[in-house]
């Protein structure tokens, strides 16, 4: 979802959301004609979901995650984040820097055309090309080359060891035959693709919606739902009134919203962990969140139960570190109470030398402790998180002034001002924290902006990348999350719960640990294998 | 005068193009930024740099300018970076919904306006004259993208016959006729609506004026029937100023429309443009910025043509 464009439609659907809101409670829900009470007795169903893609060309950044129904990639993630072999063969073996995969026989694209290794070398080259101004291109440059010595196996070069490659290799496979040696700013495959996929494109509407039809001759079996229609709506309200009326039969709502749909019958409310984190980003540089002292005690003083339950209306848990809870790289160790301990935290401010002084607020050797929190002013989520924190802050003598921004205005003052950030990813530890904590990306746009620079992170995060032993690397995550909590780089508040009302009895599906962007298809995602519950 | 708005057209789309690059330029978004989306927060400075370089926003204004115009006078439009796909395309698919949906309203509100303006005229303080001017005052005074919530509130919303905004139902995978109909009847109506309060007020307050003119009261002195005298004489020469007054109303259309096709989620070009600045997808919005430039001209150019061919007063005397 493009920033401004989500706050746009805010505001030019304001007077719609007060509208549906007010109707939403008084309408009865009759059903229109088109829907029925069994979604399974009909072969269309619809999703409403909140973001359109751009495109739908994998190579500029559809889906790379492993999300897309259109396409498959190498490999595809099970339920429990394990790797299963999807146009390979089998999982290859990752050890230095050559990596081959094998691919499965017969399988053929929408069009009959066979899938070969050529289609597979030609779909990274395109994305590491630079001319063709891929969005995803930061997350392959591991690899030095690819290429397809027969039409059956492919071989990644990599420029160093890279642990991680498997993951990346969920990326969707397109046909070079459509693509090669045109403009990917404007090729027509953006907005027809062509893929491998259990479901076939149908046809776009621009701002309304996508239309799919199952694929019959899909290596994997056809699916049960013969005919999909994602139906893109960005604002919350408008979703959850056309998921009332019947026109929807699943979609993806925020907590609040989802609230309504709790005890209806037909319907199913699925609360799905995530990896997608809030916290704040405090700038290490400057005068008072560069004391550890500080940020320690902040961290402390937080109420994050009170966020989960009043912010988040109960979807969410209490953060601690950037590696989710649920997924197997998680650090047991690196925890922390959900209620604030004022009183620990005050002894640490005292022993640091940071006094209570006048009006409330500490202050050390004339300084006050005081310091701006920066929210992106349309996110309101992360204000009232902003907010939150702002008023546990103040219990302990710590002042901090918010500031509602724009990105452009916020990327400037980031190496001076602390920030509420989200990222994370449940596939890799290496995924983003590699950029968040490693010196080289010191300052590097959003990337590490707080300037942290510890050798022996740099280290840890070295390692991990480059070693291939899973029981090591879980080793070498421990620790290095266990010295993000000590350092204290980043103060974690909560993990959020991804919500999904839908219709229907369906067997199939498989709620896994979330990433924190929602296009990764996330219930959704198997789609494919969803079946009528007899 | 005709062939003097058509020598003014050339260099008025240069200043129009020109202001618009200052103005992108000018503005705190970043292209490539909106084109990341969500992951411009994933994505290295040294990517988001190429992506500038590849698009030439890294090369001064004025060289971008002349580029992009050399690309247009040749008869390329560009690339929408917001869309991936070729201006022309995205324009092309488009420009059929929005004139369908303008085209109708037009013919909606002129049918409607001369009949009620008329009727407001010809009954003059009755009731139903209070009525007409009274809502067309209002009218006149509420907002488009307002009218149009209230709108889906009522039609939508409360009373269900309508559907609140698409082009097709949302199971549909085709685009049916009847149910594109269906859609249309709601933002039609508004844009309709919302256009034409002046021209019920105008079509009443010169029919007054013409129906104490001595050629009408004569007319009726001859026995005439009350239709004729009104339809015939009376409106006949009345709608003349009218058909000015229409080509200086395109202005206020384009930019109806793109209120209406935004709040009603019609995938025409209006809508596009809205979604073309909010992405600073400068190759599309200045495509579109051109595309409405010449509709107003060509609106007003229109209506200075029709004038001619309706007056024949202006031929002879040369009067403008």
């Amino acid at each position: 979802m493009k920033i401004l464009r989500a706050r746009f439609v805010t505001l030019a659907r304001l007077g719609v959301v007060a509208i549906l809101g007010l109707s939403a409670s008084c309408a009865a829900p009759s059903s229109p004609g088109t829907s029925s009470s069994n979604p399974g007795t009909r072969d269309t169903f619809v999703l409403g979901l909140a973001s359109e893609p751009d495109t739908l060309n994998p190579v500029l950044g559809y889906e790379p995650d492993g999300g897309s129904l259109l396409f498959d990639g190498l490999v595809r993630r099970n339920a429990d984040l394990t790797l299963a072999p999807a146009l390979a063969e089998r999982l290859p073996d990752v050890k230095g820097t050559t990596v081959t995969f094998t691919l499965r026989q017969g399988v053929r694209f929408h069009d009959g055309t066979p899938l070969t290794s050529d289609d597979v070398a030609y779909t990274y080259q395109a994305v590491l090309d630079p001319k063709n101004n891929s969005g995803i291109r930061g997350d392959y440059t591991a690899i030095e080359s690819v290429e397809a010595p027969d039409p059956a196996t492919v071989v990644f070069h990599l420029k160093h060891p890279y642990a991680p490659i498997l993951q990346r290799a969920t990326l969707g496979i397109v046909p070079r035959r459509l693509l090669q040696g045109q403009s990917l700013d404007k090729v027509a495959f953006n907005t027809k693709p062509v893929g491998t996929g259990p479901y076939r494109f149908v046809s776009w509407t621009p701002g309304d919606k996508v239309v799919l039809e199952a694929n019959q001759s899909y290596w994997g079996g056809a699916p049960a739902i013969k005919r999909l229609v994602m139906a893109y709506s960005a604002d919350d309200n408008v979703r959850a009134t056309r998921m009332a009326a019947g026109e929807f039969d699943a979609t993806e709502l925020p907590p609040k919203a989802a609230a309504r749909f709790e005890d209806q019958v037909g319907l199913t409310v699925y609360k799905v962990p995530s990896a997608d984190y809030r916290g704040v980003m405090f700038p290490l540089d400057a005068p008072v969140t560069g004391d550890k002292a500080i940020r320690k005690a902040l961290s402390l003083a937080l109420d994050r139960s009170a966020m989960v339950g009043a912010i988040l209306a109960g979807a969410g848990r209490p953060a601690f570190g950037p590696v989710a809870p649920g997924t197997t790289w998680h650090n047991p160790a690196v925890d922390g109470t959900p209620t604030p301990d004022r009183d620990q935290a005050a002894r640490l401010l005292d022993q640091a030398g940071w006094k209570p002084g006048s009006g409330g607020v500490r202050v050390k050797d004339g300084t006050p402790a005081s310091f701006t929190l920066m929210y992106p002013a349309g996110d309101s989520l992360r204000k009232d998180l902003a907010l939150a924190v702002a008023s546990d802050a103040k219990k302990i003598g710590v002042d901090v002034r918010l500031a509602g921004l724009d990105w452009d205005a916020i990327e400037p003052r980031m190496a001076k001002d602390a920030l509420i950030m989200g990222y994370g990813s449940p596939y890799d530890p290496d995924y983003i924290n590699y950029e968040m904590f490693h010196s080289s990306f010191s300052g590097q746009g959003f990337f590490n902006p707080g300037h942290y620079k510890e050798p022996d992170v740099d280290a840890l995060l070295e390692k991990g990348r480059a070693e291939t032993d899973p029981t090591v690397r879980k080793q070498t995550y421990d620790a290095l999350q266990q010295r993000i909590r000590d350092d204290e780089v980043w103060t974690y508040l909560v993990y959020l719960q991804h919500v999904y009302v839908v219709r229907g009895k369906w067997t199939g599906i498989a709620p896994a640990v979330e990433a924190h962007e929602h296009a990764t298809g996330g219930l959704f995602r198997t789609l494919a294998e969803w079946k009528p519950a007899a | 005068m005709a062939a003097w708005r058509l020598a003014f057209t050339a260099p008025l789309l240069l200043v129009v193009t020109l202001g618009m690059f200052v103005l992108a330029k000018a503005s705190p978004f970043d292209p490539v930024r909106q084109y990341l989306g969500d992951r411009a927060l994933t994505t290295s400075p040294e990517i988001a740099r190429q992506i500038r370089a590849n698009w030439g926003l890294d090369r001064p204004l004025a060289e971008q300018y002349l580029t992009w115009l050399g690309n247009l006078l040749r008869g390329d439009l560009g690339e929408s970076r917001s869309m991936h796909r070729p201006v022309a395309e995205v324009i092309g698919e488009r420009l059929g919904w929005t004139l369908l949906a303008a085209g109708c309203a037009m013919v909606v509100m002129l049918a409607a306006s001369l009949v009620l303006g008329s009727l407001a005229a010809w009954r003059r303080d009755s009731w139903a004259d209070r009525l007409i001017s009274g809502t067309a005052y209002a009218n006149e005074a509420a907002p488009v993208f307002w009218t149009a919530l209230i709108v889906i509130w009522i039609f939508a919303v409360r009373l269900r016959w309508l559907p609140p905004g698409g082009l097709t139902d949302a199971a549909s995978g085709t685009v049916e006729p009847a149910d594109v109909l269906r859609h249309m009847i709601l933002p039609v109506a508004v844009l309709a609506f919302s256009q034409s309060s002046w021209l019920v007020l105008f079509v009443r307050e010169s029919l007054i004026t013409t129906l104490r003119e001595d050629f009408v009261i004569g007319a009726r002195a001859r026995g005439l029937r009350e239709r004729t005298v009104v339809v015939r004489h009376a409106l006949r020469s009345a709608l003349l100023p009218f058909i000015t007054l229409l080509g200086a109303r395109i202005p206020e259309l384009v930019t109806g429309a793109i209120l209406v096709e935004t709040v009603f989620s019609w995938p025409g070009v209006a809508s596009a443009s809205v979604q073309a600045a909010l992405a600073a997808d400068f190759p599309l919005l200045a495509a579109l910025t051109l595309l409405a430039t010449l509709a107003v001209v060509a609106g007003n150019l229109l209506a200075d043509t029709a004038y001619v061919i309706a007056d024949p007063r202006v031929r002879v005397l040369g009067v403008s």
